[in-house]
């Protein structure tokens, strides 16, 4: 009987250049891309139908209470988590594991700083002063994108802690293979990073 | 080279699997892919028990059901009489075992997992873990749907559609629905990307895209479809749970009166963003349902009338045409709901244009038949009977397609003929020549052919029955959902059919049971038979029967196309694709 060897597992295909894990998490973010492209688009329906006036009608940007600058200073901690996310890549990709595993906890900091600051400063917040999803469409919409957002940020967090931690070993058995899924966890992570970047703007600042 | 050297250890000292690891959570694509054939077998035998029970009370309204009228729970039935609740409880769950647990899972998780990798000559699926992932999430999706029918006030019952506003003040089974729908789209999404994966990154040395067996094609396509299209469906259902479970209004219109109550929604919302974005899903959605169908049918009919398929590369551009088109035709669902005659101007053309590639595939499937020496084996009958059965649910989808002939004909049996026969004649009936055809290399035994037949026969007449008198009933008027047709005049008109309809489907469901004592007796009293007994040229029957872990004794080559029968000049009439030169 002959044993199965699944080719191209590390090493890029001849033909396409990638190996197949990269090929896999570009697909699974094309997925993405529809998923959150349904939720923007059904911002703009309901935005561009909301009622002119009564209790469904749209908050001026007064009444949303989101203060650009939390936003932004959330938006600053995802483009260096980003960095520091390639700079992992990178110094594993040069034989570097101790460094990379110092950027990798960089990264892992900065987005649960990004956690923090959702949670603390916005979430808990509003819901103190009554402001829920229920309110009226735009906290609808606020609520789920962003929250949505912040699982797949939670689910970034809990994939960098298990490479950093009990998932590091196999860089000793093998560190092209643990190099390679550190550049896939990096393009899923750039791409929260760019889901907020259209997030930010359109919920806190249009 | 050096992978190959890298990994080598690993294997070496695997150990032998356990019992747990080797049947239930297996990595290996056979396996799962038996798995998912048989769950959702079961599934399509539990989806189609449903609708035997509401046949009961619309050819015999509010007379009590026979036999199993006592069983049905109280949500259900009351003192065996179905309740028009439970009647659309049925309904709904009807559509949504049979599309999302049944013929998807049969002919993409089934027939995609086994079938394909062996014909491309890969070891196993490129992510196996993943696959066994996407087996579990959807097994458990499939117990979150049983499960809601034991929810206060039943499960699911605002159409299989689930559409906005009734579904959102719906009983709870609703919120169960939707949470079984979110497992079942993940399975899906990590299923398609695997497969995509595996098709581009795993093909045997020598194995060109246009050398692909059309059958792999119908998969690529499809596995696109679903990585693509489900995500806004996954997006809309979690803006329904939200509006079922926050209190937000994405769904809900501003003061919506239910039952005489205000609702307590803010509003703003439309009812209309929830149609747009299930449709999104469930147009591409058809075309999984039939492309895998096309992909079985063409194997089976190139095998079979030892021919090359007439138009191969026709059929592989078709069928691409055909993937992209399918996600801009979804608004042909909604002409009546006064969204715009532009709009509908601009579906309306779209869905014409789509029929194209269709009507090529099949006329190339039907050219392929010309002056051939067919072999009617069981296989074989199915998917020649899948010729004018899916022509007949192509045809009759052209007027659903017109907004002028759709105003008359939307929402009505006549809507529910036309897809059944797509996907019940169709699909199913490409399914069974699929089992009957791939059979011997899951088993290494064939199935008894007289009992096959039996099953052909009274399968194909049946089916018949079932669905040919819903167009009368359509053109008629009677609307699709109703609990009791008997009520308005016109339906009681046409009681008579709809009692033809009834029995046919009983009379089919008792068809079934040659099929089932056939696939069960057959694990042992089957004809022991060689690797290849259909004598057929893809990489599968390569393989030994069954074929072991890792599938090949020797790493195919592929040197040739996947259809080379009667090749002139050549001894025997088929040329493998993974010979360099033909046999002596």
């Amino acid at each position: 009987m002959s044993v199965a060897v699944l080719p191209h597992t590390v090493k890029p295909h001849p033909i396409t250049g990638v190996y197949s894990g990269k090929l896999g998490i570009w697909l699974f973010l094309a997925s993405e891309v529809m998923l959150f492209g349904a939720l923007f688009s059904s911002y703009v329906l309901l935005r561009v139908g909301a009622p002119a006036e009564g209790p469904a009608a749209w908050p001026s940007h007064a009444d949303t209470h989101l203060s650009w600058k939390i936003g932004g200073i959330n938006t600053l901690v995802l483009i260096i988590s980003s960095v520091t996310m390639v700079m992992a890549w990178a110094e594993l990709k040069m034989n570097n594991f101790t460094k990379g595993r110092w950027y990798l906890a960089a990264t892992l900091a900065l987005a649960l700083t990004f956690i923090v600051v959702k949670l603390a400063f916005e979430y808990i917040p509003k819901f103190q002063h009554g402001l829920l999803p229920s309110t009226n469409n735009f906290f609808a919409l606020y609520f789920t994108m962003t929250g949505l957002h912040g699982l797949h940020v939670l689910g970034g967090v809990i994939v960098i802690a298990w490479f950093l931690l009990p998932g590091s070993g196999l860089w000793h058995k093998d560190p092209e293979y643990f190099t390679n899924r550190i550049e896939c966890t990096g393009l899923y992570w750039h791409f929260v990073d760019l889901v907020w970047i259209f997030l930010f703007p359109v919920m806190y600042l249009l | 080279m050096t992978e190959a050297h890298h990994h080598h250890d690993d294997h070496h000292h695997h150990p032998e699997l356990g019992w747990w690891r080797k049947y239930v959570f297996s990595t290996d694509h056979k396996v799962i892919g038996v798995q998912y054939t048989v769950t959702a077998l079961l599934f399509l035998l539990f989806g189609f028990t449903l609708v035997m029970i509401m046949r009961w009370q619309l050819a015999y309204p509010g007379k009590p059901i026979p036999l199993i009228g006592g069983l049905l729970g109280k949500t259900l039935a009351n003192d065996g009489t179905l309740l028009p609740e439970g009647y659309n409880a049925l309904g709904a769950m009807h559509g949504t075992i049979m599309v999302f647990l049944g013929i998807v899972p049969l002919i993409v998780g089934g027939f995609g997992n086994y079938v394909m990798p062996l014909q491309i000559g890969a070891p196993d699926m490129a992510f196996p873990k993943l696959n066994m992932a996407s087996y579990w999430v959807y097994f458990c999706g499939g117990m979150v749907m049983l499960l809601s029918f034991f929810a206060p006030g039943g499960a699911a019952n605002s159409g299989w559609t689930s559409y906005a506003p009734l579904s959102v003040v719906a009983t709870q089974g609703q919120t169960w629905w939707l949470f079984g729908m979110v497992l079942l789209i993940t399975s899906s999404l990590l299923g398609s990307i695997n497969f995509i994966v595996t098709i581009i990154q795993l093909r045997a040395k020598g194995l060109d895209f246009f050398k692909l067996p059309f059958f792999v094609w119908s998969q690529f396509v499809t596995a696109f479809l679903l990585l693509l299209a489900f995500p806004p469906l996954e997006a809309a259902g979690a803006l329904q749970l939200m509006d079922r479970l926050a209190g937000t209004s994405f769904f809900m219109p501003e003061g919506l009166v239910v039952s005489g109550i205000v609702q307590p929604y803010t509003g703003g919302g439309s009812p209309l963003l929830w149609q747009h974005l299930f449709w999104f899903l469930a147009h591409p959605e058809v075309y999984v349902l039939i492309l895998p169908a096309m992909g079985m049918v063409a194997e089976v009919i190139a095998n079979n009338t030892r021919k090359p398929l007439w138009g191969y590369r026709l059929m592989v551009y078709s069928v691409i045409f055909l993937g992209f088109m399918s996600f801009i035709v979804w608004a042909h669902h909604m002409f009546i709901t006064g969204m715009g005659t532009r709009i509908s101007a601009f579906f309306a053309t779209t869905t014409m244009i789509i029929s194209i590639p269709s009507v090529i595939i099949l006329t190339a499937l039907v050219i392929s038949l010309y002056r051939s020496s067919i072999r009617y084996n069981v296989p074989m009958l199915f998917a020649l009977a899948f010729l004018p059965m899916f022509a007949i649910g192509g045809l009759t989808g052209l007027p659903l397609g017109l907004p002028a002939a759709d105003i008359q004909l939307h929402d009505t049996y006549y809507v529910i003929g036309h897809f059944h026969y797509v996907v019940a004649p169709g699909t199913i009936f490409a399914a069974f020549a699929g089992i009957y055809h791939w059979y011997p290399k899951v088993t290494g035994r064939t199935m008894n052919p007289a009992l096959g037949k039996i099953h052909f026969v009274l399968s194909f007449i049946f089916i018949n029955v079932v669905f040919m008198p819903m167009f009368f009933q359509g053109m008629a008027g009677v609307s699709r959902r109703l609990f009791d047709q008997t009520f308005y005049q016109h339906g009681l008109d046409v009681q008579g059919w709809t009692q033809l309809s009834s029995w046919g489907a009983w009379m089919l469901g008792l068809s079934q049971v040659p099929f089932i004592m056939n696939f069960f007796m057959s694990l042992r009293a089957g004809r022991k038979v060689s690797d290849n007994p259909w004598e057929a040229t893809t990489l599968e029957w390569a393989a030994p029967s069954p074929p072991p872990h890792g599938n090949f004794a020797t790493v195919p080559v592929v040197y040739r196309g996947p259809y080379e029968y009667s090749v002139p000049g050549q001894k025997k009439d088929f040329f493998p694709q993974h010979l360099a030169k033909a046999e002596a």
